[in-house]
This record gives C-alpha cells, structure tokens and sequence, in this order.
C-alpha cells in the first residue's frame, strides 16, 4: 500500500477538526471521519487531534485502541467481517469462520498478502434470523454457506 | 396494461439475502409483461424465513409472495400472467398477508407501521398515526406524561427491566437547565435486532418517542448512539431527522409549542460494552468506553455530569403509542408485572426465524416449536439462549417457563432485549460456555478485576476441564470463579457473563 503522504494527513485532519473540533464529547466523530478518508487512522494525525482537543497524545491513542472498530494500520481493499457470534454459531458459522481463514490465508485482523482482504471478526451484525451471516465493507450477506462464501472472494477479489 | 403497486422490504436482513436482486428482476419483468409497476421500499414485516418477499396491494389488501429466489428468473417472471395480472397460482403465493398465522398470532402496537410504510416518507408516517403521541404530548404537562408512561408498566426494553416512567420522574425533577435525552441503539446482543427492525423500518418513531421524552423531562439534546455494525439504520436515521427538522419536528421549537429538541446520530465503534448506559455515556464523551460507578446515577449525573435518560430504542418508541391510546390500553397486555408487549427475536438454528411483536406470558415451548417450527436443521432442540450472550442457556426442562421477567429470573434467566438463540442437538455447550467467557474477556473494558481477570481464567479453566485436566477441582474452581464475577463485578458484562457458563454446569454436566 503506497504511504499517505504527511502533507495530506496534516491537511485533513485540520480540515475535519476545523468542522468538528467544538462538537460537545466530539473525539470519536472525529475519529470516525478520519477512518472513512484514509481507511485507518494514520499515527501523525494523533499529535495534531491531540493538541487541537487539549489532550495528550497518550488519551488519544487510548480511544483508539480501546475501539475495535477503528484501525491503526492500512486495512486490505476491501474488509470481510465474519459474525462469531452465537447464533451464526448455532446455524454452522464456525465452519465459515475456519474456511475463510483456510482460504484467505490469515488469523483475525490479518490482511492477505496481495492486499485484497482484511478479515475482521464481529460480534453480531443483527442479522441473527438469517444465519451465519458476514458483511463486506457494509454489506449484510445472509444464509452464507462456504460455496457462497468462495463465489463472494472471487467476486469481491477480482473488482 | 395492468397497473401494481409493490412492495419489497430494504431492511438490511431482507436485503441480506436478495431484496435488491429480487427488486431488480421484478422491475425488469414488469418491462417485459404488460405491467406498469410501481415499487416502494419498506421496512420488513420481520418473517424473515419468507424473505425475499413482495408484497402487492390489492382491493382486499396486500397479498404476498415467498420466499422467492431473486435470481430464480422464471419465478419472478411467473409472478404475473400473460395478461398482466397477479398468479394467484404460483407455487410461492403466500395469500393476503394479513391472514399469515406469523402475523396473525402477534400483538402489533410498536411495530404496527413497519414493513407497512415507505420509512422515507414523512407523509406515509403522518397518515399512519404518527406524532399522533407527540401533538397530544404537547398539550400535557411533563408530570402527566410521565405518569402515563409509569402508569402503562413499561419496563426498560434494553435488557435491565427498569420501570422507564421512574427512570423519566428522576431526570424531570432535576433543576439543571441542560439535561439529554440518550436512545442506547448499540445493539450488541447476538439474536437481537429489534432496534434495527425499527430504526431501518420506522424512524419517525423513535424520533417522536425521544421528542416526547425530552418534552416531559425538559432535555433540549438527543443523542442516539448507533453501532458501527448497522451503517444502513445510521444512514435511514440521518436522513430522517433532517426531515423532521425540515418539517418543524425538531429544532428551535417543536411543531411551535416553544419546546427545543435536536437529535444527533453518534456512530459507535464495535465496543460491545457501551451498550452498558454509563459505557455509552463516556464514549459520547469521546472517551475510553470504560463503565462508571453507580451512583451517582446517569438520571441524576449522566452525559456531561447532566442529568441525561438513557433509554433502549425500543422503550423510546413505545412511549408514542401510550400517549396516543392511553396507559391503560398499553397495559391490558402482558402478565403480572410484565406489561406491554415484548418484541420477541428468534433466531438461530430455527425454522421460521424472525422478529414476533407478543405479548408477555408465552412460554419458550410455544415460541420455538409452535412460533418457530422448531430447529432449520429438522433436529431436536437442544436449548435457547435468552437475553443475548450473558443469557442463561435454557434446557428443554425449563421451556415451560412464561416469558416474562420475574418467570425468567426464578430460573435464572434473563429476557433482556428479547432475543431467543436456538441451538440444535449438534451444538457443543461446552464450547458454548468457553465463548460466553471469551467473549466477555474480549469485550471486557478492563476497569474491574473480576471481568478483566476472571473471564481470562475463565476461558482457561474451561480448557482445562474440556481437556480433561483435574476436570472435577476445576469444576468447582469454576463455579468459585462464576461467583466471584457475578458478585464482584462492576458491571453486567462481568456480573451476567457467568450465567450461560452456569446454566451449563446446571443442566448439560455431561457436556463440561
């Protein structure tokens, strides 16, 4: 993945505190912005959050870490969110969770090597009466079997 | 040329498995055959085993369709004749929706609009009753508004059970000019998705729901806290409340009766444990989503250090209905001190999953074999899981138990936000309670020592029983460890984690 040139962090990361640096309680919209524009949240815009916000960098890094939603590394091009939760579990959602990880190649978190995925687990994506479920990026895809599951890499791998 | 009227669901579980492609094929077709189509997006009728459907109206009402394969061409083709005209004889034809037993052995009063009305359009919700609650709300006096939400017995459908109007009369009688409304829809429980349901299928009404609150308890601020995990029902949500506001809904001063109220989406981030209320609060915040302690209670000191209601969506958008048809009506349903209806979600390893709006006092039996239809997979019932993951898992033995709180917590269950997780013989309970413990170590915020701690010695010990080291010391070690959660915790999330993992020590000891 080509590296955020620092210019640009520091530009948008002035530009959405600019907007949203007096929203009561407002460091997790901020956070969130941030994601959307460069998919995680780059190290250098921490100090400028920081000192815009009155906080140490140390707080801020804190509320990132403590998120599972928010990332501090580049994620793949696209993220596939397996729901491990209990009633995907009770419909098979292990076998999809076991044959996702044999087929892509990496644990939780991981990115495969050619950058096209990111597997994230989830804990419910409320989607409990269509079972097993996942979502990429954020898309709900329901009643997942692993034959829908490689069809849905090959499609989602080859955009 | 015949004309139709359809309706297909846009709930992200309807859309999870086809609802677009099906919309998509149904438009095509109607291109095809001599039909001139008009096609609305609702919410869902929650019969989600019937999913995709379509509905099309008729003079009788609508008559429906599923569940239909969205690439099965010739089946979408078939839904019309030649002429144009509905199939009546097509092997997917489900007849007058109304008359569906799913629906028919419901009590729809919450979720009376869903699936029903176009949740973009303000006009459908007007003409569905809606701020019906609201304009009677404004011309009450707080106090009355309050006593008629205690009076109806509504209990917060979060998971807490709390008396809501208690909650409502706490906040009110604080003197601080600046107080919020909160709506908790960081619905995390796995086999939950009530909130969603609504938010994606009606959102006027928690936004009528929240405004009365805060006319009754004098808050100027709404916040709803959303998961991450829901980015359609944070899209539909958005966009309703720029439409209320537009509309004069919302803002300076609600439908002119000089009450100010704005509502302000706030995006979670994957933090199981900011469904805990003062979690929630310290994420609004912009903090760490560590859990406060109690008191001083979030009523009295909540968001900001101002007395804030916190309160589940679907307590929020009980709250029109009450106003609009009184109390009394409200609590004509349900059993003892269960009142109300409860929107009940099935889910799992069933056969006709979906969400079922019932009064209390069903028993679990009649819910997962009658209601459900037993197992999908055509095998005997193993358990349930009520009340999402820190639920009790319930054995067969127990499924005699009404559904209502008190019922639930002589067994040591809970009915928490009304989901039902069921499990076919197949399931591993063992397995089972090594998640409860795992997941609680994952999601524990870490501010207590027995969560933070005991759920890592949990996952542990659990091993160690499974692989048969010292299983029965370790037994008892688990049970010892259980206890010391449940009573030492700060919080739910460590304090109920241990439930499920007891309830498999109690009733499948085969197993761990």
């Amino acid at each position: 993945m080509k590296k955020i040139p620092t210019a640009s962090i520091e530009e948008t990361t002035g530009r959405i505190l600019d907007e949203l640096a007096d929203l009561p309680g407002g460091l997790l919209p901020i956070l969130h912005r941030l994601q959307e524009e460069f998919a995680y949240i780059p190290a250098e815009a921490v100090a400028i959050i920081a000192h815009r916000l009155q906080l140490s960098r140390a707080e801020v890094h804190g509320v990132i870490s403590f998120y599972h939603f928010f990332r501090t590394t580049p994620p793949g091009r696209r993220t596939l969110y397996v729901c491990r939760a209990e009633a995907c579990q009770a419909m098979g959602g292990k076998r999809i969770e076991e044959h996702l990880r044999a087929t892509l190649d990496v644990d939780w978190h991981g990115t495969t090597a050619d950058q096209s995925f990111t597997l994230e687990p989830v804990y419910c994506l409320g989607n409990c009466a269509c079972a097993p479920s996942v979502m990429l990026d954020e898309q709900v895809i329901g009643r997942v079997s692993t034959a829908r599951i490689d069809a849905l890499i090959k499609l989602a791998g080859s955009e | 040329m015949q004309e139709h009227h359809a309706y297909i669901s846009l709930d992200t579980s309807s859309r999870s498995v086809g609802a677009d492609a099906l919309a998509a094929q149904l438009q095509a077709t109607a291109v095809q055959k001599p039909v001139t189509l008009t096609l609305t997006r609702t919410g869902t009728r929650g019969l989600f085993w019937l999913e995709p459907l379509v509905e099309f109206a008729t003079p009788e009402g609508r008559v429906a369709f599923g569940p239909l394969d969205p690439l099965g061409t010739d089946e979408i083709v078939q839904l019309f004749t030649d002429a144009g005209e509905l199939n009546v004889s097509h092997a997917r034809y489900l007849g007058p929706v109304d008359e569906l037993e799913a629906l028919q052995r419901q009590t729809r009063i919450t979720y009376s609009r869903v699936g029903i009305i176009d949740p973009f359009s303000l006009d459908d919700y007007v003409a569905h009753d809606g701020f019906a609650g609201l304009r009677a709300a404004l011309t009450m006096q707080g106090n009355d508004i309050i006593d008629a939400i205690a009076d109806s017995g509504l209990r917060g459908r979060g998971g807490a059970a709390f008396p809501t109007g208690i909650k409502m009369r706490t906040v009110a009688a604080q003197a601080d000019k600046q107080k919020y409304i909160v709506c908790n829809a960081d619905e995390g429980d796995s086999g939950t998705f009530a909130d969603r349901v609504i938010m994606e299928g009606d959102p006027f009404l928690l936004i009528e729901g929240m405004t009365i609150a805060a006319v009754a308890c004098g808050a100027s601020q709404g916040y709803i806290y959303l998961r991450s995990e829901y980015p359609q029902a944070i899209d539909i949500m958005n966009r309703a409340i720029e439409m209320a506001i537009a509309q004069g809904y919302l803002g300076q001063n609600v439908l002119d009766s000089g009450h100010a109220f704005d509502i302000e989406v706030r995006k979670a981030a994957g933090a199981y444990i900011c469904g805990e209320e003062t979690s929630l609060l310290e994420s609004l915040e912009g903090k760490r989503g560590m859990v406060r302690y109690k008191p001083p209670l979030p009523a009295i000191e909540g968001l900001f250090g101002k007395p804030t209601l916190v309160n589940n969506v679907v307590s929020l958008v009980t709250i029109p209905d009450i106003i609009r048809l009184g109390a009394t009506q409200y609590q004509q349903h349900g059993v003892e001190r269960s009142r109300g209806t409860l929107s009940i979600q099935l889910a799992g390893n069933v056969k006709r999953g979906g969400l079922y709006e019932i009064p209390f006092g069903l028993t679990v039996r009649e819910l997962v074999e009658d209601i459900g239809g037993g197992t999908a997979t055509g095998k005997p019932v193993k358990a349930v899981q009520a009340g999402g993951p820190l639920g009790a898992f319930l054995h067969p033995s127990q499924f005699d138990t009404p559904i209502d709180y008190e019922a639930f917590a002589a067994i040591g269950a809970m009915v928490g936000h009304g989901g039902f997780v069921v499990f076919d013989e197949t399931a591993d309970m063992g397995e089972m309670a090594r998640f409860s413990m795992e997941f609680c170590a994952i999601e524990s915020c870490g501010k207590c020592t027995p969560c933070r701690i005991g759920a890592v010695r949990g996952t542990e010990v659990i091993d160690k029983i499974r692989n048969g080291e010292n299983a029965d010391a370790n037994r008892i070690l688990l049970r010892d460890l259980c206890t010391t959660m449940v009573d030492g915790s700060l919080c739910a999330l460590g304090g109920m984690a241990p439930f499920p993992v007891l309830s498999v020590l109690d009733h499948f000891e085969d197993e761990l």
